[in-house]
């Protein structure tokens, strides 16, 4: 389809330029969450925003998701500047948002059923991402009586069936427990080299972040913008005691310290 | 086990019943402190019931008319309220201007409790069917109202953003997001409006009226036959409950997965 995806070059596929972001403050003057914010990520690159509780991380996915604009500056994705939300960016969001009153399938096949496409074919494509993330025979339960990892493997498993061609993850794993998280990452990872997308995944974990980002951006508290950049070339799976690992957790770890 | 322990608990309410008519009988029948013509004994209640299920003295209907009569006006006021009510809260709480152009004169409408009409419908209709039905419909119209527009602007902003990274329409997130979202609120309407819609009818009754069950308790009154006051209460009271039952079986089938 494009010119540019022929032969191993990648083109930036998502481009932040210039970007700053204002809210009116409740009693007056404005909050600024980001400014000087300029960043580009790679076709299915995994890209893992990475920065201190509250310092605008989830701001960055809602302007790239639609939901919020840039005060000014410009996001573009493949080449359309992001005027609202839209069926390409799918997100997978930080607590939960299953629609209760759907069963699991229900909730998987929601993106497919709003665009209009058939019961069969759309079901099918639901049962393929159920099985991805390893619900089957989970279809029929409704989400209040499945467990906080299972809801999240619905949220992600919701998001890739409407096939997005960028997938934003707003620190879907910070409300699961430490062992749940684990095995989350390493199905993620799975997920993820089975079906490129480009990912932007946002977390204050920084083993969470090295293990699974092919890049980091570190952030600076509000107002936010890039503090530095780490391109992690270690193998995957990744060891978390791996000697290369733990060098860049303590490296990483020690900018992120800097600007508390 | 839970199983077992469940089957037996209704003894429990079983045993408050019976020993509530037996003191009941004890205080009447039994001992003689009240007289028939201030408190009946529960044998003398059942008597008048079967009596009066027949015999059209002392107020000029059978139980059954009277019944009818008040069910009748109830059912049309109610259910045209119902369905006028809840479509309008969905478009006030869904269309800014639609809330504008209607609320001042909704607001008006909803301070003024139902009973509080019954004078001046009185004087537009008479003491019939229709100055009744009117007041049921405004009181039932007041509350669904209300409900379906809370109801639909308690929609997680979150459940709204899902559907827009789906590139659902604003209609597809109101009809598939936004109305899930608010059913539990709109069968909570419609419950409030009909217990709100059987007190008003019997208090519209013991003011203005020739026939029905809030009639037959205020005739009896008159003639001091505490009896069918007692048939008259039990009667509303059952068939209050039983009214209900729709409602409570449509939000089991809609809420199966579970509350919301």
């Amino acid at each position: 389809m494009r010119m540019e995806q022929t032969g191993k070059v990648k083109k930036d596929f998502i481009v932040c330029k210039d970007v700053m972001e204002e809210f009116p403050k409740a009693d007056e003057g404005m909050f600024r969450v980001a400014e000087n914010l300029n960043f580009t990520v790679k076709e299915n690159e995994f890209l893992v925003l990475f920065g201190p509780g509250q310092c605008g991380k989830t701001s960055i996915l809602n302007m790239i998701a639609g939901f919020d604009l840039p005060t000014s500056g410009s996001i573009t994705v493949d080449g359309q500047e992001v005027k609202g939300p839209g069926a390409e960016r799918g997100m997978v969001f930080q607590t939960t948002c299953l629609f209760p009153w759907l069963t699991v399938m229900g909730n998987v096949e929601y993106g497919p059923k709003v665009r209009g496409v058939g019961k069969k074919e759309r079901r099918k494509k639901a049962q393929h991402y159920i099985d991805l993330v390893g619900l089957q025979g989970f279809e029929n339960h409704f989400p209040v009586k499945i467990s906080g990892g299972m809801k999240q493997r619905v949220g992600i498993a919701r998001a890739y069936c409407n096939e997005p061609v960028v997938m934003l993850m707003d620190e879907p794993f910070g409300h699961l427990d430490a062992q749940t998280r684990y095995l989350m990452q390493e199905d993620l990872m799975k997920i993820w080299e089975r079906e490129k997308r480009t990912v932007i995944f946002v977390t204050n974990n920084i083993e969470e972040a090295l293990y699974l980002a092919d890049r980091i951006l570190v952030l600076t508290n509000c107002p936010t913008k890039v503090k530095a950049e780490y391109k992690i070339d270690l193998p995957r799976p990744r060891d978390y005691t791996d000697p290369d690992f733990l060098k860049l957790r303590k490296e990483i770890s020690e900018v992120v310290d800097h600007t508390l | 086990m839970q199983k077992k322990k469940s089957k037996y608990l209704w003894i429990l309410s079983a045993v408050t019943v019976v020993f509530v008519l037996f003191i009941w009988w004890l205080v009447t029948d039994g001992l003689g402190i009240f007289t028939s013509n201030t408190l009946p004994s529960p044998i003398k209640i059942v008597q008048a019931f079967i009596k009066k299920l027949t015999d059209p003295n002392p107020d000029g209907a059978t139980l059954g008319a009277h019944l009818l009569s008040s069910l009748k006006i109830v059912l049309s006021g109610y259910l045209l309220g119902v369905v006028i009510g809840i479509p309008m809260g969905i478009v006030m709480a869904w269309y800014e201007k639609a809330d504008l152009m209607i609320r001042p004169v909704f607001d008006m409408i909803r301070t003024v409790p139902g009973i509080a009409w019954v004078p001046v419908m009185v004087v537009f209709c008479g003491i019939g069917f229709t100055s009744k039905a009117i007041v049921i419909f405004i009181g039932a119209v007041v509350a669904n109202v209300i409900n379906a527009y809370s109801g639909i602007k308690q929609t997680k902003q979150v459940h709204l953003w899902v559907g827009a990274t789906f590139g659902a329409s604003n209609w597809q997130l109101l009809t598939k997001i936004a109305l899930p979202s608010a059913f539990p609120m709109i069968i909570n309407g419609l419950k409030l409006s009909l217990g709100g819609a059987w007190t008003t009818i019997v208090a519209a009754e013991l003011l203005a009226s020739n026939r029905g069950i809030g009639y037959m308790i205020q005739q009896a009154r008159g003639i001091l036959r505490p009896d069918i006051i007692i048939v008259g209460m039990f009667v509303i009271g059952i068939v209050g409950s039983l009214l209900m039952l729709p409602i409570s079986l449509l939000e089991k089938k809609v809420m199966k997965g579970g509350k919301w």
